[in-house]
């Protein structure tokens, strides 16, 4: 099983890897306030109020879709 | 096709005046397009093919007819083709939205999409001639591999250049699991690749034997676990909030998820090769690791289920949401059905039995399917400047077709494949087998004539899409034409 000596070293480096990722995550604050990062999305209609002023009616949908 | 569709390809450059970005949405719109046509596509060979289970005279004794080589081009066409469209369409969708900026490189997101193109073209000219490369999910000759490795390189630039110039501070959770995704497919598609080409259409991998057989489960494992499920739940992850207009149940959660699903996830694949020249020991660290897997996936199915917590109605009224949520009932499924079918015991039973068919199209056609089905039909009406799908009662009523079929199949697939499982390993007392194997093939043809009426209504619900798709995208021409003056005049005001 010569190819474990390939795949568990590069399973090794590909978690120092991940972790790097996480901390990197941690460190720029990205953790911060995550009860305000879920909701932001909600708000980011954007794009779609635009493509909705290009079809009247399409606002509507946004504030009383089911 | 972008030139067919000037309207909605004008609009953002008017709108650069005011405060809200300007989207490059030209790779998402041909995206959304190109995954139902190959959605209809794939899902046709796979109702083919099962009926050339169910009746073998139906390859009429033509080669590129043949089961062998039709079944890779219906596993490469729904998850590569289907699938990977989706994937492109939505991620490339939602970086821009939750980064609050335009695509990073633009017309490299044409040549994505028109590369990716490419590829499934070329897979599925030369998957019926024959050529192959024999790796399950891997099966595309070094020529298409090396575009396919192109094409990505040239995807996660795009998608990490936009992540790079985001004007939001933090990176939306969705963005990880598309990320993870990228990369993680960009390294299992170079390690499984390693091949020496002997000519254009030709080449032999550069593992031998068992290691070989190790390598490519490792690929097999990880391309479900990244392409069909980290990729997936991106899509989860902001489509199910939007499409609910509340936000994810735990946040925390779904960081949680994350992480906790790509640290564990590599080490799964050997559950593949139970019972095999693998050592024993890979063996059950495989079996090991799919069990830990359960407490992400779990985590994730709830968290995604509960965002409606307190607002059940509206997987009553809104076909769309039933798409996304039902899709995440049959995730729980399955991530609860793949760990307990690693266990060796249980593996002995279910190994090389339709089970596993079963299984996987719980996961393929339950979860990543309605989950992609549900996406498209969110997008499909922003591409096209409209407030919703030309008909909704159609999407409820694909949603029923689909949903129907998913049950008819895998409980079909369960039957036989337990019933298959049972029937080898009977024995007589004096140890030898009581049944031979065309037995338990002759058992199995009504499950297969079930799976086939199943199959054959997920694809009238694809069909059914994509009337409703073409419908909607033919809606937009007039609105839309008269839509550009006024997006001009107020540029100009």
């Amino acid at each position: 099983m010569d190819i474990l000596f390939l795949l568990i070293p590069f399973s090794v480096l590909l978690v120092f890897a991940l972790m790097a990722a996480f901390l990197w995550a941690l460190q720029t604050s990205q953790f911060d306030d995550l009860d305000r990062e879920g909701t932001r999305i909600l708000g980011d209609d954007d794009p779609d109020l635009d493509v909705d002023q290009a079809s009247p009616g399409a606002l509507a949908r946004h504030s009383s879709s089911p | 096709m972008e030139i067919a569709l000037p309207a909605t390809g004008a609009a953002p450059a008017a709108r650069t005046a005011s405060a809200a970005p300007a989207y490059e949405d030209g790779a998402v719109r041909l995206f959304t397009l190109a995954a139902v046509l190959w959605g209809v596509v794939g899902m046709t060979v796979g109702v083919l093919i099962a009926a050339q289970l169910t009746w073998p005279q139906l390859n009429f004794g033509i080669p590129w007819l043949s089961y062998g080589r039709l079944r890779p081009l219906h596993t490469n066409a729904v998850i590569f083709a289907f699938g990977g469209c989706t994937l492109m369409a939505s991620s490339l969708y939602v970086v821009q939205r939750t980064s609050q900026v335009a695509l990073f490189l633009p017309k490299l997101a044409s040549f994505v999409f028109w590369g990716w193109q490419a590829v499934i073209v070329a897979a599925a000219i030369s998957l019926p001639l024959g050529y192959t490369r024999g790796k399950e999910y891997a099966e595309l000759e070094w020529p298409i591999a090396l575009l396919i490795a192109v094409v990505w390189v040239a995807y996660a630039i795009v998608f990490f250049g936009t992540i790079g110039i985001r004007k939001v501070r933090h990176i939306y959770v969705a963005n990880w699991f598309f990320g993870a995704f990228i990369i993680a497919v960009a390294l299992l598609h170079i390690v499984n690749g390693a091949v020496m080409p002997v000519g254009w259409m030709k080449s032999y991998s550069v593992y031998a034997g068992v290691q070989d057989a190790m390598v490519q489960w490792w690929y097999g494992h990880n391309a479900v676990g990244f392409f069909l499920t980290a990729g997936f739940l991106g899509m989860m992850y902001y489509f199910i909030p939007k499409q609910a207009e509340r936000p994810i149940y735990s946040y925390r959660l779904s960081i949680v998820h994350f992480w906790a699903l790509i640290f564990t996830y590599m080490w799964a694949g050997p559950h593949h090769l139970h019972y095999t020249a693998l050592p024993d020991w890979a063996q059950s660290v495989g079996m090991v690791f799919s069990l830990v897997l359960l407490a992400p996936s779990w985590g994730g199915m709830i968290n995604g289920v509960m965002t409606l917590s307190g607002a059940w109605h509206k997987l009553r009224d809104d076909p769309i949401l039933k798409f996304l949520i039902v899709s995440l009932s049959f995730y729980g499924m399955s991530t609860f059905e793949g760990p307990m079918m690693s266990i060796k015991t249980v593996n002995a039973l279910s190994h090389y039995t339709d089970w596993t068919v079963g299984h996987v199209h719980s996961g393929a056609l339950g979860w990543v399917g309605l989950i992609s089905m549900g996406t498209l039909y969110y997008l499909v009406p922003r591409m096209f400047g409209q407030k919703k799908m030309y008909s909704v009662p159609a999407i409820n009523l694909h949603f029923w077709i689909a949903t129907i079929g998913i049950v008819l199949y895998i409980a079909a697939m369960w039957m036989a494949g337990v019933m298959q499982g049972l029937m080898w390993r009977d024995v007589h007392a004096d140890g030898s087998l009581v049944y031979t194997f065309v037995e338990s093939v002759k058992a199995t043809f009504p499950f297969y004539v079930i799976r086939l009426c199943g199959g054959l209504l997920y694809l009238s619900g694809m069909l059914l899409m994509s009337w409703n798709v073409v419908m909607t995208a033919l809606a937009t021409r007039k609105p839309a034409d008269e839509a550009v003056p006024t997006a001009l005049a107020g540029a100009a005001a």
